[in-house]
Formats: C-alpha cells, structure tokens, sequence
C-alpha cells in the first residue's frame, strides 16, 4: 500500500491555543479514511491545513510522497475538496460555478464534461439557476461536483453530511462508496457523526483537543461483536468496587452517569450476568450500546458532550 | 494566468453591483450635460463674473467657451473626486467579498499560487477602474463633444486662465484619462490592501473611503506646516495631476505654446509617487496574503 | 550734395512746420479717416495679459461708421478686452461738443507732433486723449486715452499699405486689466510646487495688451450691421 498522505508531528497553534498538537496520521491509497473528533478538536485545522488554507507552526505533510509546502501545486492538482459549508457564487449558476472552478484546477474540461458532472449528482435539470435558489442539499451536491470535476486522486472532505437532512446524508454516503469502490479514489473525511463514519469508513483516527487519541483501521479497532454494556445497579460505587476486585475486572472501562460501563463481547454476556449474580449485585438494567460510538465514549469517557446520530 | 484573470473579470462583470458605478457615473455626466446645455450661460458669468470688469463677453463668446471640451474638464473635475468610491466598491470586495462568502478557501484550495491570484484578482479591478474610466470618457468627453462641438479649451485655476486651441486638446484628454487610471489605481490598490485583512467588503470600502476623505481634506488645506511636510507624500495630493495635462506653457508675450505642457516634470514626478503607492500597497497585501491562515 | 539734401530737408521742416496749426494736423487726420466707411479686417491677434495664457487667434475686425467695432474670433475664442472700441481711431474724434485742442509740441527723438484733446463736455466718458502724429502722413502713430470709469488706453499703429486711408497694419492696445481672482469653489488646483506665489499687487492693475496684425483690409464694400450685435 502507498501512503496518500503522511502526517508527521503536525502541530498548529494560533496565540496561546495548539489547535493541533503533534498529530501524525497516515491515509493509504484507496482509503476511506475517518478523520474523526469532536466540534473544536481540531479536524477543522488539520484538513485546512492539509489544503494549505494553514500554514502549520511545525511538523510535515506529505502527499501523494511529495512535501505539500514545496510541490502546492501539483498536489492540489490531484485533490479536490469541500471544506465546511460548500459556499458558491450564489449569482451565478450551477453550471458558471463547476466552470470556474474547473478551470481554476487547472485543466481543460469540455462543456459536456461539465454537464456529466452536474448529471453525476443529479442536478443536471438545474444546471443553469442561479445558486442562490439552491437548497442546503442541493448545494452540497454541486459542492462534490466541484470537488470531483477535475478526477482529483484525492478527495478531502470536511463534514460533508452537516447540515442534511437525512436523505441528503444517505446520498452522500452512497456517493462516497461509490468513490472509492467503483472510481478508487482515496477520501479523507471529517465528521463528528460516529455512526456515518463506521458505515463508511476504512480508517480512522480519533482525535481530541489536537492530540491523536486512536488511529487504526475500523475493524482492528473495533471488533463489531464488541460491545459497551452500560450497566445499571442499585448502587454504583459498590459495584463498581466489587467488579474491580472480581474476575471481571478486565471488562470494566470506568464510571458514568451512575453506571458502570464494561467493554466486552456479545457471547460473554450471559456469564457475566451469572457472576453478577453470584457476587450479589443488585442489577436495575444491562443496556448494550451501538458499538462505533460506544468506543468513542469509552475513549472519551468523561467528555459526555459527544453528539450520537 | 489569462484564463484566470478571464474568470475574475466573469465574476466582476456578472455581479449586479459592478454595474452601480457604471450608472452612477452616467447619472453624474448626464446631469451635469443637461444643466450645461439649459443653463450654461448663467455658469459661464460665474466663472467669468470676476473678469467681466475688463472684458466683454458677448453670447458668441459664452456658446463656445461652454464647448464639449471644457463641460468634459467640468465633469472630470467634480466626477475625479467622487470615483475613489466607485473603485474602492470593487477593489474592496476582491478578497473580503470572497472570503465572506466562502469561496476564498475553495479557491485556494485550487493549483494557483496566492500570489498569483493576487496579481489577477489586481489586475481584475484595474480592467474594471479602466473599463470605468473609458465609460466615463465615452460619455463626458465624446458625448459632450457630440451634445457641445469643440472649441479651444479655456481652464480656469487659481493663478490665471490657461487657454489652448481646439486642435491641442484631445491628446491632453487621452493623457489626462491615463493618468487618472494610475490615480484610481493607487486608490484600488489601498482598496485592495485592506480588502485582506478584511472578512466582508463594507470594511475596506469605508476604511478605503475614510483615508481618501481625510488625506484630500489635508491635501487641500492650506497649512503651512502641512504644505512642505505632509501633503507632498499623501497620494491624493498627487491624484489630481492629470489637471497638469492642461496647463501649458507660455511664451515671454503670454501667447500659449501649442502642444506643451506647463511642468511635465512635477506630473511626471507626482505619477512616480502614485506608481511607488501602487507598488507599496499591493506588494504589502501579496505579503500579507501569503503569511494568513484562512479561517473563514 | 550734403548741403543740397540739408536745404531740401529744411526747406520740407519749415514748410510743413508753417503751414500746419495743431487743428490742422487734426482735420487732415480726420479726413483720412472719413474716408472709410466701413471694413472688414482679417489678422492675427495676440493677447498678453499677466493671468492669461492664450493663443494667437485668428480675428475678424469689422468697422461701421461713425463707431462700431468687434473682434471676432474666426473659430476659436478670444478674450476681448472692454474698450477694444478704441483701436478704431475714429472714436477719439467722436465728441458732439468738440475739443480744446493744446498743441505740446513736438517729441524729441521721433520728431511726431502731440496733440491733446479734451473734451470740451464735461460729462464725456473720455477725459483727455493724447495724440502723436505723423504730420506728413497725417498718421496717428500713438495715442493714449483716458477714462472716467476704465483706465487708460494705449495705442500703437504701425501703418503700410492701408496708410491711406488712416489704416494701420499692426496695432498695440493696451489697457488696464482688474486684478484676477477666481470664484471659491470653482477649482481643486493641482500644485505642482513649481509656482512661486506671486505677490499680491503683481496680479493687480496690470496692463494688459492686445496685438493685431492685420493681413488684409478689405475697406467700404459694406458691412452688415448684425455682426456688431
């Protein structure tokens, strides 16, 4: 596999705040690679960075094996790239928009091309209204279009389902399977939605307050008959003490919300109600959770601000 | 580079704002054209009021001294002042207008250098403050030589009457509307400076405003202590030097010299300066632009 | 033969000296000017006047009888100053009551006789006129009139082939100019920093002067009158 992007000791900090704090990643050709956090940890900082919005305090960015800083233009050739809200020259139409910036890739592109593109998400009917009559939906198809009309290697895209309604962000998921499946491309992608990502999503990397919390792939990371129990008693502290000092101890992950919260797998459970009653534990409920965002929390444990789609 | 200085000038030229100037101006030279035409002869004694002591000014005389040439010096008199504010409303939104709206951070995600795409998003709003300049030549000097004929040109200033035949006049017009491109330029390239530290256009257009207001204001004031040391360095004293174009020269009698120019080297010096501005301005926003991190 | 041209020249001094009174030189000058009724002139004028640069216009002169006069400009524009009535000399003449005429003699080095006219009605607008005159040619060669109300005049004619009927080829007219000063508002100067800014009283109650050179006379063919209004 050949490494698409190689971030090393990325750091960027803007006065006193590191917005990114030494964060390495590496995204292999033909990936989808999860770029993962929440508001404000810094995803925002790093994609803008990898798009040379940024200039970064210290650290190297590699792409496609080419320093990004000395070969700018012939890597952004080869990228493409929604950056937030995709945001267009409203007074002017779909089609005028994909012009320009196909142009501004730098290549020829013929008219019919255009058109194909504009078909590709479905907005060829609209081709020639004004942007300002768009929806969010709408927009954020014409945005891909933008982003894809010079058949980049690389495609960046940060939060690309916000803001949709959930049809929006079920188009857009099948669109960047069909990216990487059919036209193997290589896609990087923010989001703070745990669950499109775990749908999506071949790599990922966590990360928090600036810093790399986690970076693997999906299901190395998370084996999906791993589970989060949330477990629910009549006295918390107490089982919790009791769990850490029984052979349990292993699956316990910590405390929350007046629950313990243990990690393990989905044949497991039945025996450890059984020691659970053995050990004389006043159980009120075991609720297992959705795995994806489950060992986000259990990362994140304590931070109970993250937002579960 | 063509092609994106093409694409600039789509985005310009499609936006209903460009075309606010263009009427503004048609507006301003229209009214002034028909106030001449229906009520010329009431201006002419004004300006002649204080010379009718000594000399006679029969009708004749008033219809062609208000010809097509000297409605034009008219209009480009009170109009020069007012255009800053046409320019800086393009050249002010250049980078601002862009990154208000979002589209500053797609485009420079694309293969074109940010001094690149400074020298085109400049080069863009000179075409426009050109494409201003040549309207307003369309309409205040060919109009009015169509609305007006010709006649020698007779323009009043401070010092006395400079008076230039017919046939030595154009050409002043031409090098006249040139350099008032090179001022408005300097006033576009201030305009645009301050368009990059900006996130919407409103700022550096009245900022852009406010320093063109205030340095005419000393430009203009006859303060001793301001007049050797202050104004030759501010640009708006400079910027009305196309005036230069037509004072001419004079022999020993007083007989005007056909085709000369009373002091090309103080216009050709005060051009310098606008030049040096123009330079200092956008070398400073490529500078600047190249150095920030785009957050909008 | 130097003694015979001395004779010939005393004989020409004495006889003219003897045979013309101040009034006489007058009348004759007079006559040669009655012989015009009208003309249309062509020349070049020049206008040299402290706060004015102009550029030599082409002019048209026309005169009517007894004093009608206008400069036009052929195409261009002029500045005509108040009194260029005056360059007709018939106009010095035109008194109803008449003059006392004082014969001064005549002016050493040109040898032209000056003769002042005063107007014997104390209202007129001309106060005094100083001629000096050409005797044997009958030419006023310079005259200086004063005005109640508009300064001096000054005039110079240089005459050649329209001597005969009083015209001259070349005429100076000077005249006092008021100070210039421009209305408020009416200009944004440009400084170039060249100009030393003339002293006040420079610009004030200058003589300003008008010269035309005339190319062709073209004398008592009729002129009409709507090119004085």
């Amino acid at each position: 596999m050949v490494p698409i992007i190689e971030v090393k000791h990325l750091t960027k900090s803007f006065r006193d705040l590191k917005a990114v704090n030494d964060l390495s990643f590496t995204v292999q050709e033909g990936q989808v690679y999860g770029f993962l956090g929440q508001n404000g940890a810094g995803k925002s900082t790093t994609i803008r960075m990898l798009l040379t919005l940024i200039k970064p305090t210290s650290g190297t960015i590699e792409i496609f094996g080419l320093d990004l800083q000395k070969h700018r233009k012939e890597i952004l050739r080869q990228v493409g790239a929604i950056i937030e809200r995709p945001d267009l020259y409203k007074y002017l139409t779909a089609l005028e928009n994909l012009r320009i910036f196909a142009a501004m890739s730098g290549i020829q592109i013929s008219e019919k091309k255009l058109m194909d593109q504009l078909a590709m998400v479905g907005l060829e009917q609209r081709a020639h209204s004004k942007v300002k009559t768009y929806s969010q939906g709408m927009k954020q198809r014409l945005g891909i279009a933008i982003a894809l009309v010079h058949d980049p290697k690389l495609i960046i895209l940060d939060e690309p389902t916000n803001g949709l309604d959930p049809q929006g962000i079920a188009d857009i998921r099948n669109l960047i399977l069909m990216l990487s499946r059919d036209m193997h491309k290589t896609l990087l992608i923010s989001s703070h939605l745990l669950s499109e990502m775990e749908l999506i999503a071949d790599s990922m990397i966590i990360i928090d307050k600036g810093k790399k919390l986690v970076e693997g792939k999906v299901n190395e990371l998370f084996d999906p008959a791993e589970t989060i129990v949330e477990l629910k008693t009549t006295d918390d502290s107490e089982t919790y003490n009791k769990l850490m000092q029984s052979s349990l101890k292993g699956f316990v992950q910590g405390k929350r919300n007046d629950c313990v919260l243990m990690k393990l797998h989905r044949n497991k459970v039945p025996e450890v109600m059984k020691e659970l009653v053995r050990m004389d534990v006043n159980v009120i409920s075991l609720h297992s959770k959705h795995s994806l965002e489950d060992y986000f929390l259990s990362l994140t444990t304590g931070q109970s601000n993250v937002e579960v789609a | 580079m063509l092609k994106l200085l093409k694409i600039e000038l789509f985005k310009i030229f499609k936006r209903p704002r460009t075309y606010i100037a263009f009427g503004a101006i048609a507006a301003i030279v229209f009214l002034i054209q028909v106030a001449l035409k229906f009520d010329g002869k009431s201006y002419v004694d004004l300006l002649m009021s204080n010379l009718s002591g000594s000399f006679e000014f029969s009708d004749d005389f008033k219809g062609r001294l208000l010809n097509g040439y000297l409605i034009c010096f008219v209009i480009l008199n009170t109009l020069l002042i007012q255009m800053p504010l046409l320019v800086a409303l393009i050249a002010g939104d250049s980078i601002a207008g862009e990154a208000n709206m979002g589209t500053l951070r797609l485009s420079l995600t694309k293969p074109v250098s940010r001094t690149e795409y400074m020298l085109v998003k400049f080069a863009a709003s000179v075409v426009y403050t050109l494409a201003l300049l040549i309207w307003m030549a369309a309409l205040a000097l060919f109009g009015s030589m169509l609305i007006f004929g010709t006649n020698d040109l007779v323009v009043l200033r401070s010092e006395g009457i400079e008076q230039m035949k017919s046939f030595d006049v154009l050409w002043r017009y031409f090098a006249a509307f040139g350099y008032a491109a090179v001022a408005l330029t300097t006033v576009s390239a201030l305009a645009f400076l301050l368009s990059v530290f900006a996130e919407n256009s409103i700022g550096p257009i009245i900022a852009t405003m406010s320093i063109v207001i205030v340095f005419t204001i000393l430009s203009e004031m006859n303060i001793p202590i301001y007049d050797t040391t202050v104004k030759p360095y501010l640009f708006t004293s400079h910027m009305v030097a196309w005036k230069g174009f037509f004072y001419v020269k004079a022999d020993a009698e007083g007989t005007t010299i056909n085709g000369s120019i009373e002091n090309l080297p103080a216009v050709l010096k005060s051009l310098g300066i606008l030049v040096a501005y123009i330079i200092l301005f956008f070398s400073t926003a490529v500078w600047v632009f190249r150095k920030k991190d785009i957050l909008t | 033969m130097k003694n015979i041209l001395f004779l010939i020249f005393f004989m020409c001094g004495a006889f003219v000296a003897k045979a013309q009174t101040a009034e006489e030189v007058i009348n004759n000058v007079k006559a040669k000017l009655e012989k015009v009724n009208d003309y249309e002139a062509s020349g070049k004028m020049k206008t040299n006047v402290i706060f004015i640069k102009a550029p030599i216009a082409n002019v048209k002169v026309y005169y009517k009888k007894p004093n009608k006069l206008r400069i036009n400009n052929e195409n261009g524009i002029s500045f005509i100053p108040k009194g260029s009535v005056n360059i007709n000399l018939n106009n010095i003449f035109i008194n109803t009551n008449g003059f006392d005429i004082i014969d001064v003699g005549k002016e050493s080095g040109t040898n032209l006789r000056i003769i002042k006219l005063l107007p014997k009605d104390d209202n007129a607008e001309v106060v005094l006129s100083t001629l000096y005159i050409d005797e044997m040619l009958s030419l006023i060669k310079k005259a200086k009139t004063t005005t109640k109300e508009n300064g001096t005049y000054e005039l110079e004619m240089t005459y050649g082939k329209y001597a005969a009927y009083g015209l001259a080829d070349k005429v100076n007219f000077s005249f006092n100019t008021k100070d210039y000063k421009l209305p408020k508002g009416i200009t944004f100067d440009y400084d170039d920093g060249s100009k030393k800014t003339e002293p006040a009283d420079k610009m004030k109650n200058k003589k300003g002067k008008v010269e035309i050179v005339y190319s062709g006379y073209s004398i008592n063919k009729g002129v009409p009158d709507s090119v004085f209004n």
